[in-house]
């Protein structure tokens, strides 16, 4: 109790702050704008400019390239875990490309997908990609040794081997690999919606604020922006606990 | 540990590791070339890689590269700097004091909450388009990790540590600088390293945004000219910089923690 009260003092005293700033003309409210205003403008993008369309496709879009650059990672990943060849093959290429910032792919993937749904949804796919296969990689690969020679003896089959003990034991570090995609999806969806602004989003939103010089529309989208992310890692970080409550046991 | 009991597919045989890990890219390489060559794709969507290579030999000839990489290199390190400083302070204040923790962990974690690329569109009425925006931008994108890490860090030193330096009647500046923060530079360390992996991903995020030199930039000049081996010649300088940057603090790191394996 007395924590949460602490908790609250700086930000209370940061909104304070806020409506003395604007009560008293210390600011410009172009740049500052008054708290009412920006929640009569939540109020307004909600019922009359479609805010939750907006963010209805940011989210949209966030589950396909999320969904499908987790599928792709968890293959990729197990494979490389799994095989030499492969590792030793693709590894070090997957690797270097990885050093380039995953913004810096957005220019060339417009280029290659064009500005539309596509290019959005392949940046998003990349982004959460990269974290699924380096974490599927590392579980698969941390199997303890143990295991596999009672499996060896049980004449288990290799899919047999594959799915009863590899992917099982691999299971908390993708359960870390698919947390981190969630986030880096969520960001990426909001970051390809600042770099290819056609179409609906939270991110276009924000961008079509500043541009407009809309500081309460642009703060409007911040908010939102963090809370979504927190929801998402809220829920990320409940699943994750249930899925592996087994480990605790 | 590796098991090679297992009768997968091909364990056992064994390569020279270097000569595989080219054999793909040298693969990729040719199926550019070709595809290049052949005309299967038009070079406003692939150019040749010839031509990517000559388009970096251009810029690195020109002076571009190195200009617009030092430009980058530069607010990195201002951002950085100024992002540590103020993590650093304000870690040690919380891992130091439960009661500083109590008070600001709530805001900053809502501050934490938003991602950095959520922060510039803002920040960018706020303060401009100028260099201000981009220290800014850096500076928050290692402020967060480089917090989280040093709180963690002093949190961690384990109890055994300070009652030693209890024993001995060490002053609270002493065990401040002979126990807590020497047993804390590993996890510290750590979120140095992650500061700076995002500080450069932020350059590069501000620098696409809004910037009118720096390597993000080149990549954005590239697009607007539809050059694309200028564009890959920029994507690749960004790896390589991200790349090097991160490989001295790996360093640092390795170099910092010797006497642990002492």
């Amino acid at each position: 109790m007395k924590r949460a009260l602490r908790g609250a003092v700086l930000p209370v005293a940061l909104l304070l702050l806020w409506e003395l700033a604007n009560r008293s003309g210390w600011v410009d409210p172009r740049i500052l704008p008054p708290l009412e205003r920006v929640a009569r403008t939540a109020v307004d993008q909600v019922v009359n400019q479609g805010l939750l369309g907006h963010l209805g496709s940011s989210l949209l879009r966030d589950v396909i390239g999320f969904t499908l650059g987790t599928l792709f990672g968890l293959a990729v990943g197990t494979v490389l875990g799994l095989s030499r060849i492969a590792d030793r093959l693709f590894m070090p290429t997957f690797n270097g490309l990885r050093q380039i910032a995953i913004l810096a792919w957005i220019p060339l993937i417009a280029i290659w997908f064009g500005m539309g749904e596509t290019a959005k949804i392949v940046f998003i796919m990349a982004a959460a990609f990269i974290p699924v296969v380096l974490n599927t990689y590392e579980g698969v690969r941390s199997a303890s040794a143990q295991l596999v020679e009672v499996a060896r003896a049980l004449t288990f089959t290799r899919w047999q081997v594959v799915t009863r003990l590899y992917l099982p034991s691999a299971l908390p570090s993708i359960a870390t690999g698919v947390h981190l995609a969630l986030i880096y999806a969520w960001v990426a969806s909001i970051g390809s919606e600042y770099f290819m602004t056609v179409g609906p989003g939270i991110g276009g939103m924000i961008i079509a604020g500043r541009e407009r010089f809309e500081m309460d529309l642009v703060m409007l989208g911040v908010l939102i922006l963090g809370g979504v992310g927190y929801l998402i890692n809220r829920s990320a970080s409940l699943l994750e606990a249930w899925l592996l409550r087994w480990q605790r046991a | 540990m590796r098991t090679a009991s297992l009768p997968l597919p091909a364990a056992g045989v064994s390569f020279p590791p270097a000569a595989v890990a080219l054999l793909f890219p040298a693969f990729l390489l040719v199926l550019w070339s070709l595809a290049a060559r052949l005309g299967w794709l038009p070079p406003q969507i692939l150019p040749a890689p010839e031509e990517v290579g000559s388009a970096l030999l251009e810029l690195a000839r020109n002076g571009d590269l190195a200009r617009d990489t030092g430009i980058s290199l530069l607010r990195v390190v201002e951002g950085f700097a100024a992002g540590c400083v103020l993590g650093l302070l304000l870690g040690v204040a919380m891992g130091l004091s439960p009661t500083v923790e109590d008070y600001v962990r709530p805001l900053f974690t809502a501050f934490a909450q938003v991602p950095t690329l959520g922060w510039i569109p803002l920040l960018m009425l706020l303060v401009g388009i100028g260099e201000g925006l981009k220290i800014l931008v850096i500076a928050k994108a290692a402020f967060v990790p480089v917090t989280l890490n040093t709180l963690a860090g002093i949190r961690a030193v384990p109890a055994h540590y300070s009652e030693v330096g209890t024993v001995f009647r060490f002053s609270r500046w002493q065990m401040l600088s002979r126990v807590i923060f020497p047993a804390a530079v590993p996890p510290i360390f750590t979120g140095l390293r992650y500061g700076l992996t995002h500080s450069w991903n932020a350059l590069v995020a501000v620098e696409l945004l809004a910037s009118a030199e720096g390597l993000g930039y080149l990549l954005v000049w590239g697009r607007q000219m539809f050059w694309l081996d200028t564009m890959m010649a920029a994507m690749a300088m960004i790896g390589i910089v991200g790349f090097l940057l991160d490989r001295v603090m790996a360093m640092l790191e390795a170099r910092l923690q010797r006497w642990r394996v002492a």
